[in-house]
């Protein structure tokens, strides 16, 4: 390994989307709804209650660790991590330690490069979320807390990575293929506020190694990563040294900052759950299939339908995206791959709105317009923006506007007068300046108010140029 | 009545129903098992005022059987002692001398039997809480097979140890207890489906019966092997087949049972911080400190001691030499009866290996916990055993206890049965 | 063998206070609770047994959850249907 060489790790916890907790019949649909109000005996940790195991929660675990060609050994066992905190109401909370459900696997992404690259896995385990705390009087200075059980007992996994990626673009990429995996297995919903929370571990080789707890978006992992590569090159550069430590990061700030209290050495006193005997799995893992995850989408993708790698990588990495774009690809799916990829996003990103927004039958009418030559791709992004801020038809929109194409008539006539009014450019153009028939074509869209197609305009001012 | 013994903590009138199988009958129930709407305290001051919103299980099928249930009895706290001296309400006594405890720590629920109070009680057992007493008092107790009743409901001690079993007066009754409480729950995913739906058969013709030497050693009262040697051979007369045989696991046994207990309870014991349930702490203080006040206020002595043994035995650098080297003697002891249960059909000692203590006399824990030495290894096995009467020595209760296989809770049952017969003939 | 020092240290990791008066007699009788306990120092680590218990699992099947005043009822106290509990800083 280079000096110098970037080395990170990464711990992630999903919520797995069940319909009910790890452990009890509690709905884990709770986000619109007032505090303890999705809670029970179970999840609330009351005296004489156990823990029951939801089968869906490991089914979905195991179609994870499949997805990631983990190992699955023939038993797994949950165990209880004690330490002591107000959010975690039995004093202990039920993970998995010595007996995982799946060993090594590993995720495929792009690499820097370009190439792919394997990020190997270390283990995946199921474990349960605690209660969600509520500091009062704010900060440092908060009198007490406010606790909300409704979370207590969701299911996650954990998915441990071996220190295989070397920047935060591949620890952003990491995420987004399994984010884009997990949602293809119907596991995940990353649109759940909170549903994401990763730790990561961050070091320069040669130097000391620093844990980031608790960044809960993946635009945030990389935000972190970025922060703490700069902190730590900087104090090695002033021949300081990097602390081993755990800092949490700042999302408001995008910075990281050292945790107030100094690393605690935990004595967690892990042992079997004695409620919960083994789990018997393996005899599952060949019942489960797997539907089309996102590297064999987009292979078909460009089989199927001839795309470029960029578009189909671009179409696959969601799914809600690739559902979409197979649902609008119709007969050329070319033009469609071109206008989701390339300009749809765009103006959903800017929006921040998410796929599933889009109203799919008019957003096929735009492409029906620019398909027939009714639009030109300018007046079809207006149309665009129109369809995503306003309930209004294309076809609708294209008239109020004035947008179609328009006929010849018009071009020609503009072409025209723009001839006679600017005697000097046609000179310059007829000299050999190339920019004069740009100049030239600019002032033909202006007359024309852009409902011109500019491939079409430039093609006859050549010809009127030439007579 | 008048309950002179303080062997409930609670009493309640409810007239149960009808019809049912237990119509007419009184129910007295451990107060370690939770009862919606009545206080449930598990005899500790941590608990004080904390009331379920729900049934355990057993509780539910006490009500639709049509059980009167007539209150919540004494214990050692949470269930830790031998005594039920180490209650935080005052200690039980023991009806047949009360200057004697009534052993533990279902001690409330066999002195309400003892005395009359009740038909029927719910006793638990995870070190032998229902035999130990049922062998002080005079009256029967049956620890059942592990994973045979549920457990929810039950307030943890030590979950992979304990279960909730039936005492009364005669086999016959413990039986129909046992019956209404052994039906299947999918909140207790430990239960292994095998509901106990037996008519209890006065007999052991040509039953093999095993008498473990280290049943009958040091420590245990000759004039109580005596009295149980005579049980044994009034067995033999009834047509079982008596064999000698040796349980060499029996020497770890207790350890074992202790480190196991002491580990999970210090785990199960975590939640009662005051946030919850119970009385509160100081919101304002910091969690650690919070806590702690809390927690060293109103705990008692034995529960803070099983709490810290248990934490030291599970703490890093420690877990192997305690906890792990516990669970290869707990396999041993599983492995011991395994062998013994392929050429006999029961195991049979002492259930105690004295008579009921003088209030006050175990005042060291260490001597405390030798006492559980002989009904330890059921619950490390999980195999079914009982508690029967077989005599007295200077005029207090014997018991002889029997052992049998994993879920033929019928046979040791059916053998109970024929020697109260043989007795009470 | 534990001294006074180290169960201060579990007393710690378990939350639990031990009043410095009965500290020494608390230790004492640990001690003699861990000798009784090294009698497993001459077990070996073979076994000759196994427990074979299994866990059932539970559908995926939504119950009903308490009412909020169901939940806060037994807590000490609490505020707006969350529960009180002592700050974390």
């Amino acid at each position: 390994m280079s000096d110098g060489q970037v080395i990170i790790g990464l711990e992630i916890h999903c919520q797995l989307d069940t319909k009910t907790k790890l452990f009890c019949g509690c709905s884990t649909d709770y986000r619109d709804d007032g505090p303890n109000t999705h809670v029970c005996p179970v999840c609330l940790g009351l005296p004489g209650t156990m823990p029951a195991v939801n089968r869906r929660a490991v089914e979905f675990a195991l179609k994870v660790a499949k997805a990631f060609h983990c190992e699955i050994p023939e038993e797994c066992e949950f165990s209880r991590k004690n330490y002591f905190y107000p959010d975690l109401p039995k004093g202990y909370q039920i993970t998995q330690y010595d007996r995982p459900l799946a060993l090594g696997g590993h995720i495929v992404i792009e690499s820097e490069e370009g190439g792919e690259k394997k990020v190997r896995l270390t283990r995946i385990h199921m474990e349960e979320d605690p209660g969600r705390l509520v500091h009062c009087g704010g900060g440092s200075r908060a009198r007490y807390s406010l606790v909300d059980y409704n979370r207590s007992g969701v299911p996650l996994i954990e998915i441990v990575t071996e220190p295989d990626l070397r920047s935060p673009k591949e620890a952003r990429r990491l995420l987004a293929k399994l984010r884009a995996t997990l949602e293809y297995l119907g596991v995940y919903d990353y649109g759940k506020e909170g549903s994401l929370r990763v730790d990561a571990n961050i070091s320069i080789a040669g130097h000391d190694r620093v844990e980031i707890k608790n960044i809960s978006s993946y635009k945030g992992v990389e935000k972190a990563l970025t922060f703490e590569i700069t902190r730590q090159r900087s104090l090695i550069r002033r021949g300081a040294s990097v602390d081993r430590e755990t800092r949490h990061f700042v999302e408001a700030r995008g910075t990281t900052t050292a945790s107030r209290s100094k690393v605690e050495e935990h004595d967690y006193r892990y042992f079997p759950e004695p409620d919960l005997p083994p789990l018997r799995v393996a005899s599952w893992v060949d019942d489960i299939s797997l539907p089309e995850l996102p590297d064999a989408r987009r292979e078909r993708f460009m089989s199927q339908y001839g795309l470029s790698v960029n578009h189909a990588r671009t179409l696959t990495g969601d799914l809600a995206l690739a559902e979409f774009f197979e649902v609008v690809a119709g007969d050329d799916p070319l033009l469609v791959a071109t206008w989701v990829a390339d300009i749809l996003l765009g103006e959903l990103n800017y929006r921040d709105r998410s796929i599933a927004t889009v109203d799919v039958a008019r957003f096929r009418s735009l492409i029906a317009l620019r398909k027939a030559g009714t639009i030109t791709d300018h007046s079809g992004v207006e149309v665009l923006r129109a369809v995503l801020d306003t309930p209004e038809e294309p076809a609708s929109i294209v008239e109020r506007l004035g947008l179609a194409v328009t006929g010849e008539d018009i071009v020609a006539s503009a072409i025209a007068e723009v001839l006679s009014e600017q005697p000097q450019a046609v000179a310059d153009y007829r000299a050999g300046k190339g920019n004069a028939l740009n100049y030239l074509a600019g002032q033909v869209m202006k007359k024309t108010r852009g409902r011109a197609d500019p491939r079409d305009v430039g093609r006859r001012l050549t010809e009127a140029l030439a007579e | 009545m008048e309950d002179r013994f303080n062997a409930y903590l609670l009493r309640s009138e409810d007239p149960g129903l009808d019809s049912g199988p237990l119509a007419g009958r009184t129910v007295a129930i451990k107060d370690n098992i939770s009862t919606a709407g009545l206080e449930t305290t598990c005899g500790s001051r941590i608990l004080k005022g904390y009331i379920p919103p729900y049934d355990a299980h057993v509780v539910t099928l006490l009500r639709e059987a049509g059980a009167a249930i007539n209150g919540k009895t004494n214990l050692d706290e949470f269930g830790m002692g031998t005594t039920t001296e180490n209650s935080g309400y005052g200690p039980t006594l023991n009806p047949v001398d009360s200057s004697r405890v009534p052993g533990g720590s279902s001690g409330g629920s066999a002195a309400a039997v003892a005395a009359g109070l009740a038909d029927l009680a719910l006793g638990t057992d995870t070190g032998g809480s229902i035999r130990c007493p049922a062998s002080f008092c005079g009256i029967v107790g049956l620890k059942p097979t592990y994973g045979r009743v549920s457990r929810y409901g039950l307030i943890a001690y030590a979950n992979s140890l304990e279960t909730i079993g039936p005492m009364a007066r005669t086999v016959a009754d413990v039986s129909a207890l046992y019956r209404v409480i052994s039906r299947p729950d999918p909140r207790d995913t430990t239960m292994q489906g095998r509901p106990y739906e037996h008519d209890p058969v006065a007999s052991v013709r040509g039953l093999r019966i095993g008498i473990p030497a280290e049943f009958f050693g040091a420590g245990v009262d000759p004039r109580v092997s005596a009295k149980v040697q005579e049980a044994i051979e009034t067995l033999a007369g009834c047509g079982a087949v008596i064999v000698p045989v040796s349980m060499p696991s029996m020497k770890y046994a207790l350890a074992a049972y202790y480190i196991t207990c002491t580990s999970e309870a210090s785990s199960n014991l975590a939640r009662y911080d005051g946030v919850r349930f119970g009385p509160g702490g100081e919101s304002q203080r910091s969690w650690h400190d919070a806590f702690t006040a809390v927690r060293g206020e109103h705990f008692g002595e034995e529960v803070r001691r099983r709490i810290l043994l248990g934490t030291f035995a599970l703490s890093a650098g420690y877990y192997g030499r305690y906890y792990g080297k516990a669970q290869t003697a707990r396999a041993n002891v599983a492995g011991d009866f395994e062998r013994l249960f392929g050429s006999v059909d029961l195991l049979a000692g002492p259930t105690m290996p004295t008579v009921a203590f003088r209030l006050g006399e175990l005042a060291d824990p260490l001597s405390m916990y030798l006492a559980d030495v002989l009904t330890v290894p059921a619950n490390l096995a999980g195999i079914p055993a009982i508690s029967v009467p077989c005599g007295e020595v200077a005029g207090l209760p014997v018991g002889l206890q029997l052992m049998g296989r994993r879920f033929d809770d019928e046979t040791v049952i059916d053998a109970a049965a024929a020697f109260e017969a043989e007795v009470t003939a | 063998m534990v001294d006074e020092s180290d169960v201060r240290r579990i007393a710690e990791l378990a939350d639990v206070g031990i009043p410095a008066e009965i500290l020494p007699t608390f230790t004492a009788q640990f001690n003699r609770i861990l000798e009784y306990f090294d009698i497993l120092d001459t077990l070996g680590d073979e076994r000759t047994g196994e427990r074979s218990l299994h866990t059932v699992l539970r559908e995926d099947e939504v119950c009903q959850s308490l009412p909020n005043e169901a939940v806060v009822a037994n807590a000490a106290e609490s505020e707006d249907g969350f529960v009180k509990a002592p700050r974390v800083m």
